[in-house]
Parts: structure tokens; sequence; C-alpha cells
């Protein structure tokens, strides 16, 4: 009885493991349900390139803005196109946005950050201080500037996002080879002979990849926010490929008519997003025990 | 302190400076002749060689960057393409909206965020503590302008209670310009309180575990000032960092809700400015709002001196 009270009460010192325990049982739950999620919108994706309850563009004016039924199982928008073929064809673009942007994000921002700390002096100093105004434009603003410039459209979006998100790479890449490249088993390959880039590929690098991966779930959860709000404003996929975003925007007109063409969109990002946050929180639990979250 | 001050500020104007350059060097990339581009096709070569005057394409790029900059920092933008009037006034009457819009969103997310945050730390543990951080973490993967959508579906198309979108300025009428902002910033803000919220807890339970917590609970001081005094204004130091990355988030969020509800702000303004490719304009918003994140994160390393003084600044 005391010591649960106790365990209760870590903030009086009570038992740590207790808490400890919870956190990994947390954690443990965190990673089965983000795998779920993501393993379920993945496999939608990749089931639309084989088969679809319906052509998610053959319209039928006469079940316009319909709900539910068995024909249509998530009802259909305003050109009585099939939502569910429109959501799965849709997460397509969704994810394939977001991928990219993040494997823009992670490859020269995992460059930068790892050059920025192992050869540090004044070449870190350059490149920090051009993350550092990175960090002022976030995606959205980023996009409209490329969107102004070039022409909006899911590649001008997969750039912006893309370039947004290296400082966050950019910097824990070069904390975790500043602090890497202190340590015993690197001065050992040093002394064994080996070049500055081995040394950074063979030795640093491998050590550097978990939080890394785990920052490359939390990322996408990012992206596939913003990809989704920049096809809503029109500045993402463009309107006759589906995307989650701009299916929003068309079904803001009809809200009023049907709520289902604006709440099926919605649900699908929520999930998507919510399954990359809990993946990448599970993962930084699973990969590493120390940290306190 | 205050050379670390001096040097924080100094950094401060560098990366505005870097980020000027970046707006004005982007459309330098820009595949073609802007005048042409803005002008179209059919334009007569008399008027295409008016706009490039107007726009100081006839002068070399590093003089006519230095005009620009020379010209912001007086507060003179040049005037824009679409509207014919000066960029700063256009910018000023959308402020109008986009501030009180973020700062009501901001409130909106304090308001919830500490308290629950807050709650969820003392009582780690028990069943209230999971369900917080459950709601927290799904609250963060809405996005905002979804959740928009469907506070537009219920409070406006279902009851009728607050318009669907629009704006009532405020010279016109106060309430209304507050009714209509009421939904938008509740859109905004819920998305930021969710991730406040788990820094929040986070940072009170890294604070209840330190010794004179504990020692300020043994010695038998009331629950609500150990919490209050002792941890809360601890814990507040991590918070304001939040908060001010969170301002980040409203300010670029606030650019997708105004296209939701309708409200002429400054996020319209610039998706107005991409379509008729209004470059002063445009170069005008986009630094407006790196100067402004720039800028938070400025009153954000300074607050955290004040408010922890135990950070000494080498």
């Amino acid at each position: 009885m005391a010591s649960s009270r106790l365990a209760r009460r870590p903030e009086l010192g009570g038992s740590i493991t207790g808490a400890g325990m919870v956190r990994s049982f947390r954690g443990r739950l965190n990673l089965t349900l983000g795998a779920l999620l993501i393993t379920a919108v993945v496999l939608a994706a990749l089931l639309s390139f084989l088969w679809l309850p319906s052509d998610p563009n053959a319209m039928d004016f006469s079940v316009r803005l319909a709900p539910p039924s068995l024909e249509h199982p998530l009802g259909t928008d305003q050109f009585g196109r099939d939502l569910l073929s429109r959501l799965m064809v849709g997460a397509r673009a969704t994810l394939y946005v977001g991928l990219i942007a993040v494997g823009i994000a992670l490859g020269l921002g995992s460059l930068v950050g790892a050059i920025s700390g192992f050869v540090g002096g004044v070449l870190d100093d350059l490149l920090m201080r051009i993350v550092d105004v990175l960090y002022a434009f976030p995606p959205i603003l980023m996009a409209i500037l490329l969107a102004a410039i070039y022409r909006p459209g899911a590649l001008t979006a997969m750039v912006a996002i893309g370039i947004a998100t290296v400082p966050v790479f950019a910097r824990l890449m070069r904390s975790s080879v500043l602090s890497l490249k202190e340590r015993d088993f690197v001065e050992a390959g040093r002394a064994l002979g080996a070049t500055g880039p081995r040394i950074l590929w063979r030795h640093i690098l491998p050590s550097a990849t978990s939080p890394i991966i785990v920052q490359v779930s939390l990322s996408l959860a990012v992206a596939i926010l913003a990809e989704a709000a920049l096809s809503f404003l029109g500045l993402g996929t463009p309107p006759r490929v589906p995307s989650w975003g701009n299916m929003l925007r068309e079904a803001q007109s009809f809200m009023a008519l049907s709520p289902y063409p604006a709440l099926v969109p919605g649900l699908a990002i929520v999930v998507t997003v919510l399954g990359w946050s809990l993946l990448g929180d599970g993962l930084r639990d699973a990969l590493d025990p120390q940290s306190r979250r | 302190m205050l050379s670390y001050l001096v040097r924080r500020f100094a950094s401060a104007l560098l990366s505005i400076f870097l980020a000027a350059l970046l707006v004005f060097a982007a459309l330098l990339t820009i595949p073609g002749d802007p005048a042409e581009i803005i002008l179209g096709l059919n334009a007569s070569p008399g008027s295409v060689t008016a706009l490039r005057e107007q726009l100081g394409l006839d002068v070399p790029p590093v003089p006519r960057f230095l005009n620009w900059l020379g010209g912001a920092l007086r507060g003179d933008f040049g005037d824009s393409l679409n509207y014919r009037r000066p960029v700063s006034e256009l910018i000023a009457g959308r402020l109008q909206v986009s501030v009180p819009l973020a700062l009501g969103a901001m409130a909106i997310a304090c308001l919830i965020a500490l308290p629950l945050g807050v709650i969820s730390a003392l009582r780690q543990g028990s069943w209230l503590d999971p369900l917080i951080v459950s709601l927290a973490q799904l609250g963060a993967a809405v996005p905002s302008f979804w959740l928009g959508l469907m506070l537009i579906l219920f409070f406006s198309v279902e009851l009728g209670w607050l318009p669907a979108g629009g704006y009532m300025t405020w010279e016109r009428s106060p309430i209304g310009a507050i009714r209509s902002l009421i939904l938008p910033a509740i859109a905004l803000g819920l998305g930021q309180a969710a991730v406040i919220t788990r820094m929040t807890r986070a940072s009170m339970l890294e604070v209840l575990r330190q010794d004179y917590v504990r020692t300020a609970s043994a010695k038998g001081l009331p629950q609500s000032r150990v919490v209050l005094v002792h941890s809360l204004r601890n814990a507040l130091v991590t918070i304001v960092t939040v908060i001010g990355l969170s301002m980040v988030q409203l300010l670029v969020g606030a650019i997708v809700i105004e296209q939701v509800f309708a409200l002429p702000g400054l996020g319209r303004l610039a998706l107005t400015a991409i379509g008729a490719r209004d470059f002063p304009l445009l170069q005008a918003e986009v630094l407006l709002y790196a100067t402004a994140i720039v800028t938070l994160s400025f009153i954000v390393d300074v607050l955290y001196g004040i408010l922890d003084p135990r950070i000494r600044y080498s």
C-alpha cells in the first residue's frame, strides 16, 4: 500500500522504476499503434494501384453528395465521385510528397550537419549561420516564396517542405557528430590511420542513426500536415490528382449539403499524422531508453 | 548578461539581413524576365520597359538589393503591382486582422494548455495523466484548417451561432470583429494547446523531481505554494521557449486559417500576391514573416535569461 502510493508520487522521491515501467509500456503501445496506423495507410495506398472500389474520377450526378451506402462506403463528393476510391488514391500523393520532402531534408541536412560538426571552425560557423536563417522560413512560408517564383505544384511543395526541414536534421546530425568524434573508438580509428571521410562514414554515422530514424518519423508527421495545408491552399498537388488536402479544398463549398466529403479526408490526415508521431515517440523509447520524455 | 544581449541582438540582425538577402536572391533565380512574366506574352514593349523601370530591374542586382533593403528599413517596400497602392499601407491594414487572430489563438492555447499540463504532471500515475497525454497527442495530429472546417460545420452550419467566414472591421463593429475571429482563433489555438500541454507536463515533471521541491514539501509548505511558486515558476523557463515556438507556428498557421474563414489578413494577401505575381508585395510579406520569426526567437532567448537567473551567458 505504502509502496504504491510512493510510486504514484515520483516527485516525492518515489519509485523510479515504476515510472520507467509505465513509460516503456506506453512506448511499446505507441510503437505498436503507430506502426498499425501507418501500415494501414501504406497498404491502402499500395492497394489503390491494383484495385479500387470504383473509378475515382467517374462522375455520377445521380448520386451527388450521397451519404455512405453499400455502393459508396464513404459516400460521394459534389460530382458523385466515390470518396473511398479518391481517399485511397489520395493516400499516394500525400505519402509521396511527404516521403520525398523528408528525403530531401534528411539527405541535405545530414550532409550539412555531419560536415559542420566534423570539420568545425569557420566552415561550421558559416553552415550553421545558413541553417539558422532557414529556421526563419517554415514550410508554408518557403512554399509561398517558391510558388510565386516558379509554379505552384507538387514539386514546389516537396522542395519547399524539404528545404524548410533541413535545419532540423542538420542540427541533429551536427550534435551527434560533435559528441561522437571525441569518443575512444573514433580516436582508435584515427590512430589506425583512417582518413576523415572514412571515420565519418564507418565509425560516426552508424552510431548517429537512432536519433535520425526517430526524427524521420516525426518529420514525416509535420511534412504530411504541411502537404495537406499546401494542397488545401492550392499550392500543392494539382486539382486533377486527388490528394487529401485538395479534396478538403473542394469539400468546403458543399459542407452545408453533405459533411462526408469534408469529414473523410480530414480523418485520414489525422490518422496518418498521428501514426507517424506515435511511431516516432515509440521508436525513441525503444532506441534510446535513457530519454526522459 | 549585457554582452550576451548585445551579441544575441547582433546575431538576430544578421539573420534578418541574410533572410532579406535570401528573399531577394530567390527572385533573381526566376527563369526569364520578371517584367515579361508579370505582364504576359501580349504586353507591348513600352509597358514592359516601364515596369522594368518601376521594379528597378534596369539597375544591377547589388545596388538594387541595397535600394530595396534601404527602403525596407524606412518601411517603404514600393507599390503593389496588383493593388497599385504602397505595400506598407496594405500590410498595415491587414495587421488589424492577423495580430488579434494570432494573439487570441495564443491566449486560447495557453488557457487550455498550462492548467492541463500542470494537472497532468501532478496526477502522474492516475487515469487523468494518460488521458490528457493521449488527447494532446491526438490534438497535435489534427490539421488546424480541417478543425476550422469542422468548427464551421458545427457552430455555423448546424447551430448558426457564429459566422462561417468573412470579417467585420473594428470600426464598423468591434463585436462583429470579435465574433468573426472566435472560430478561427479556436481552430488555430487548439493544435498549439496540444503541443504546449505536452511540454508543460514534461518540464513540470522535470522540476518536481528536484531536491528543493521535495524540501519545500517536507517543511510543510502548502501544496498550492509548492506547485505554483516553487515548481511552475521554474518550469516556465522551458514553457516560455515552447510558447515562443508556438507563436511562430501560429503566425504561419494563420495563413491557412485566414483562407478557411475568408479573413482579409496578411496570409490571404500573400496568397493573392502569388496568383497575381505581385513581387514587391510578396517580397515584403515573406520578409515580414521571417523577421517576425527571428524577432520571436530573440525575445524567447532574452526572456530565458530573465526568468532563470542561473543561466549565465558566457
